[in-house]
């Protein structure tokens, strides 16, 4: 187990430090940043003078050294454009993000897997129908079209809910919730709500197909066969059994919700990482744009690293299994 | 009866509180202001938003004529030295004194590393104190439009900067964050009052404004939301939640004035969109002409000015609402006039000028062009190849994001052969494109660093550097007239048009537009 574990951490490690230098060289081929920094009058050597100072004329090599230098001491520098510590921009956005991501995959979850049980158990009810076309659709269009639509339709046209933003915050300690204030509540409907579509319908085919599945095997059979009632068979017995893959998909897809959360921000202006990040882009902003990507990245060891866990709580059989692989 | 009474009572209360209601404008732009520091970059939103909190010693009125601010009046002296006689009892928001100390020490830091804005004052000009109340600027030499600038050059409160710390703007490789960066001291009409970076800010008014008893506007409070999706950002001004919002895109005009809660505010822009020729390499280098260089000769820059209709282009493009332009310079910039017109579209006669210059079957060339920086850049760029194809030059086009763009074209690299690019003179005056695109490169000087193309007559330069100190207003409009003449007679450039100021407004929201694309909350009124 502790040497699974070291090992796995090992190889979080690599693909930390590959993502960043994959990221750091990327980036130097953005732009210019100093022509963002300054206006259209600021003299040629005024520019060259920033840009030697700034060490963007170094090697990329050079440059990418002391990054990793000043990431490993915690240091992520100012931003180019902003003109503060990109730590604290992070921190001052990471709550909405990760309160968007939240709210998004725990409604994924929570209505998915009750659709995808239901569309499993009966396949030729009308309302299964109705679902799955339903999912088709939430599956072929594009985030940012669905945000836009549900603009026009709840926010433009009826007027029910807020366009943009996140409404009114309360601060509890260093983190700011916009889950507290009706206004905080009704600004995360639709933004959450797009964000989540997408997995929604994930998980929905998923568990469906692993239902059907699953209910065809003998193991449920006899469980019939034993007189069981029915709620026993369906949720004790087969659901718990399509969990494994579902938890693989969905912990994958509680990072990409975290990553892709960009489009859905922008939609909304919803003031997380994403729309940082966008930001930055525009301005050339190298410092928060290396820095995010190893947050993300980061994220998306963590939540492999947690899934991998959870492995050993839900499936007896891979203890066993691990434990053999690990003692050769 | 004791009901009535109170009711009565009630009513009266509302109608007493009506007078003091919060009023409350909320808006929305597609950029963001990235710091509070006045002196931080020198672009158009960043100065306007500022420009609300801190004040210079002149400022500029709806219709961009200059206006006392900070300084009450003022007198040239002699050709090089001026005399500003500052307001007296005006004060800094958080209640310290305006002085001649005050001015004294901006004029230091905006010159200071670390300022964008450093051609505000040229360096060699030295800033007298002559009382508490009166400043004198003495030049090397004369300089009629000293102040034009200065309506964005705003004064800071020496001891509020040096208590904290702020005594020279945000260094580029600093790793400690200025004051001045989140936090404002200004004289203006209003206050900031909290920050969130990129999120929202929010300011309230100045009970204490000099100019509080001829004040215009009714407003309490402001709140400014970046908005840089554009769907998103008229979605918030149709439903809305915000009361103003620009810019506003083309294609959704039609929406936001068809709407009846809400309206179009349009008008020309003082940038003048143009394209530009590589008018100085001995052969270009995107090209399949080898050994010469077909912009240099003068017919064939015709041929590109006459094969393009830039009445189909504000047609087609733009949806009608683009000023085609004769000069590289807008209407209401110092210098312009209506003497001046375009030459006409005549693609017949384009491809005899092609022919006479030599290039009867025409020859290729590529064109680079932003697509996230003017109103439908992209677009117009994608109609001037198709014009350019039906007199026989075949161009390739190259369009890309800002970011990428200005490094390609911009000096040193100017890595280009044919360009579309836009220009607004800060000070409002001919000057600045004068010296900035028509007069010849001088990479050491800073003199023609926006003339990509190389465009060089030693006449215009010299015109120029008369422009630049003469002090009659009289003989200046006689120079400005002629260089203009010949700079047009040249076809330095192919002037396309001005693109518009679209802002969406509120219908319970009167304000004023300003050509230069700048919001003062202070001409606003809320309902």
């Amino acid at each position: 187990m502790i040497a699974f574990l070291i090992r796995r951490l090992l190889q979080s490690l690599l693909v930390m430090l590959v993502v960043a230098l994959l990221g750091f060289t990327m980036f130097r081929y953005v732009g210019d940043p100093v022509a963002q920094m300054v206006g259209q009058d600021t003299p040629l050597e005024e520019r060259d003078k920033l840009r030697e100072e700034l060490g963007l004329n170094d090697p990329v090599y050079l440059q990418f050294g002391r990054f990793i230098a000043a990431t490993l001491r915690g240091e992520f520098g100012l931003s180019y454009s902003i003109g503060r510590p990109v730590n604290e921009l992070l921190v001052e956005r990471l709550p909405a993000t990760l309160e968007l991501s939240l709210i998004a995959a725990l409604f994924s979850l929570v209505v998915g897997i009750p659709m995808g049980v239901y569309t499993g158990l009966y396949p030729q009810r009308w309302l299964s129908k109705v679902f799955l076309t339903v999912s088709l659709v939430g599956i072929s269009l594009p985030t940012f079209f669905i945000g836009i639509l549900l603009i026009l339709l709840f926010g433009v046209t009826l007027g029910w809910l807020p366009t943009f933003g996140r409404g009114e915050t309360v601060a509890i300690g260093g983190w700011t919730t916009g889950l507290l204030t009706a206004s905080g509540l009704q600004s995360i409907l639709m933004p959450a709500f797009t964000l989540g579509m997408f997995q929604l319908t994930f998980i929905m085919r998923l568990v469906r197909s692993e239902m059907l599945e699953v209910l065809r095997t003998d193991f449920i059979k006899f469980a019939r066969a034993r007189g069981l009632a029915n709620r026993a068979v369906h949720f004790g017995h087969a659901l718990k059994n399509t969990l494994v893959p579902v938890i693989t998909i969905t912990g994958l897809q509680v990072g990409s919700i975290v990553a892709f959360a960009i489009i859905t921000e922008t939609v909304f202006q919803w003031p997380g990482l994403g729309l940082l990040f966008l930001q930055a882009i525009q301005n050339v902003d190298i410092p928060i744009m290396s820095t995010y990507l190893i947050v993300v990245a980061f994220f998306f060891v963590m939540i492999n690293l947690t899934v991998d866990l959870l492995y050993y709580v839900v499936d007896p059989r891979l203890r066993i299994h691990r434990e053999v692989a690990g003692g050769h | 009866m004791r009901l009535k009474t109170l009711l009565l009572a009630g009513v009266l209360s509302v109608a007493m509180a009506l007078p003091g209601q919060a009023k409350t404008l909320k808006f929305a732009f597609q950029g963001t202001v990235n710091s509070m520091d006045p002196y931080n970059l020198n672009e158009t939103f960043t100065l306007g938003f500022l420009g609300n909190i801190y004040e210079g010693l002149i400022r500029r009125g709806p219709g961009l004529e200059i206006q006392p601010a900070l300084a009450e009046r003022w007198e040239v002296m002699e050709p090089t030295r001026w005399r500003f006689y500052l307001r007296k009892g005006v004060k800094f928001h958080d209640g310290r004194p305006f002085t001649a100390d005050d001015v004294l020490f901006s004029a230091d830091r905006v010159r200071a590393d670390g300022s964008d804005l450093k051609t505000r004052i040229a360096q060699d000009t030295k800033v007298i104190k002559i009382d508490d109340h009166t400043v004198d600027f003495v030049t090397s030499a004369p300089n009629p439009i000293i102040h034009f600038e200065w309506a964005s050059w705003y004064i800071m409160s020496k001891s509020w900067a040096e208590e904290n710390n702020a005594v020279k703007p945000q260094q580029a490789t600093g790793t400690e964050e200025n004051f001045a960066t989140r936090h404002a001291n200004g004289t203006g009409p209003f206050m900031l009052v909290s920050r969130e970076t990129g999120v929202k800010t929010t300011a309230k008014v100045n009970p204490d404004w000099w100019n509080n008893a001829a004040k215009e506007h009714n407003l309490t409070e402001v709140v400014f939301t970046p908005i840089p999706s554009d769907a998103t950002r008229v979605a918030a001004l149709l439903s809305g939640q915000v009361d103003m919002a620009y810019p506003i895109p083309v294609q959704d005009m039609k929406r936001i004035d068809g709407n009846g809660t809400t309206r179009m505010l349009v008008g020309p822009e003082l940038r003048t969109i143009f394209l530009g020729m590589d008018q100085s390499r001995d052969e270009l280098l995107y090209s399949n002409v080898k050994g010469k260089n077909p912009f240099k000769d003068k017919r064939v820059r015709e041929a590109v000015y006459r094969a393009v209709d830039v009445d189909a282009i504000k047609k087609k493009v733009m949806r009608g609402l683009s000023t085609p332009s004769a000069m590289m310079i807008a209407p209401g910039i110092n210098g312009s006039s209506p003497d001046f017109s375009r030459l006409e579209y005549d693609p017949q006669k384009a491809k005899a000028l092609l022919a006479e210059a030599g290039y009867a079957d025409g020859f290729e060339v590529s064109m680079d062009c932003p697509n996230d920086r003017y109103v439908n850049d992209e677009a117009i760029c994608i109609a001037v190849v198709g014009m350019l194809a039906k007199v026989g030059i075949k161009v390739s086009l190259n369009a890309q994001p800002k970011a990428k763009y200005f490094q390609k074209i911009l000096a040193p690299k100017l890595d280009t052969s044919f360009y579309l690019l836009g220009w607004t003179p800060g000070s409002f005056d001919s000057w600045n494109p004068l010296y900035n695109l028509h007069a010849c490169y001088r990479e050491d000087e800073g003199q023609g660093k926006f003339n990509l193309g190389g465009y060089c007559n030693p006449d215009v330069d010299a015109l120029t550097a008369e422009i630049l100190s003469e002090t009659d207003a009289k003989k200046r409009g006689a120079l400005m007239r002629e260089v203009w003449g010949k700079t047009i007679e040249d076809i330095a450039y192919v002037p396309l048009h001005q693109q518009a100021v679209a802002w969406g407004v509120g219908s319970k929201v009167e304000l004023k537009q300003r050509a230069d694309n700048v919001f003062r909350w202070r001409h606003v009124k809320v309902q």
